[in-house]
């Protein structure tokens, strides 16, 4: 067993991520509910995948934690991805 | 003769159990995200339905969700933070309070999906049959996904108690506390997907 320091995030970090998800929520609620037709669908995503971010590096320790987990979860999304470019290549040329 | 007793080394290894951690929640983000691709080519297929049957989803009951799950993720990574700098207490009020949070979000999705029924929208009901094939699906994904994150918030609880029971009789302590660490992942999990049902279901018109 290896005695690794881990890297302990203080409680006021953990208290100003909360804050940006929720900001980034309401932020979310807010550009909705204006009518901006497939923009919202895209902003909305995209602030989604902001939060999902935030949410991994910070509360999951990807951004302090050993680096293969890092590399391992953006090997997992980079093949999601990829799936979703195949299936819409699908369905819009078909 | 010679002494042949060997002595087991405890086996523990932090770095492997949180890989086998993480490599558990991959089946999850593959499993979750069959179905948002499900969802998006529905939707791709019958937008006009998907528009209208979005509506009848309450944005305040969502966002009070999305909030209560926020919270509760960061009152896990608190309890992590807490059991590091070997506050027992703290860790343990912090558990408490995410799992408070969890029945919090459970008794809103209780009266969202009630609210639902009492409208007779519920799976297989005369009246979903009676609308058209895009918002059957739309509904059809609705409880499912929906249902399925709150089994997933419902397995979260339960490991959550244990791993709560286990910091207070001591067996997850400062120097070996994985199960917390991976308990805290799964939490945060549910939390992640929730973050894109919110969106799809609540917020695009």
């Amino acid at each position: 067993m290896s005695e690794h320091k881990a890297h302990i995030s203080s409680y006021k970090s953990h208290i100003v991520v909360l804050v940006c998800l929720v900001l980034l929520t309401i932020l979310t609620v807010t550009i909705t509910s204006v009518h901006l037709g497939p923009f919202n669908t895209a902003a909305a995503l995209l602030i989604a995948s902001a939060k999902a971010a935030i949410v991994l590096l910070y509360f999951m320790h990807l951004k302090f934690d050993e680096k293969i987990y890092r590399f391992m979860v953006t090997l997992v999304l980079a093949i999601y991805a990829v799936v979703i470019i195949i299936t819409f290549f699908d369905y819009l040329y078909r | 003769m010679e002494q042949n007793q060997v002595v087991h080394a405890d086996h523990f290894d932090p770095v492997a159990s949180k890989i086998g951690m993480w490599l558990f929640i991959f089946t999850e983000i593959l499993l979750f995200g069959g179905l948002f691709i499900v969802y998006s080519v529905y939707r791709f297929k019958h937008p006009v339905e998907f528009h209208l049957a979005n509506e009848e989803l309450s944005v305040t009951i969502g966002f009070i969700n999305t909030v209560i799950l926020l919270t509760s993720s960061m009152t896990v990574a608190m309890s992590i933070s807490a059991m590091q700098l070997g506050n027992k207490k703290l860790t343990l009020i912090m558990l408490a309070v995410t799992i408070l949070l969890a029945f919090a979000f459970l008794v809103n999705k209780y009266f969202e999906w009630g609210a639902k029924f009492h409208h007779d929208i519920y799976p297989g009901s005369a009246f979903l049959f009676s609308l058209s094939k895009g918002d059957m699906l739309l509904f059809g994904l609705y409880f499912f996904m929906t249902g399925m994150h709150a089994i997933h918030i419902i397995v979260g609880v339960v490991l959550l108690l244990v791993i709560f029971f286990k910091i207070r009789n001591g067996s997850v302590n400062q120097n070996r506390y994985s199960l917390l660490e991976n308990g805290g992942l799964y939490w945060h999990l549910v939390d992640l997907i929730w973050i894109f049902l919110f969106p799809l279901f609540y917020l695009i018109h």
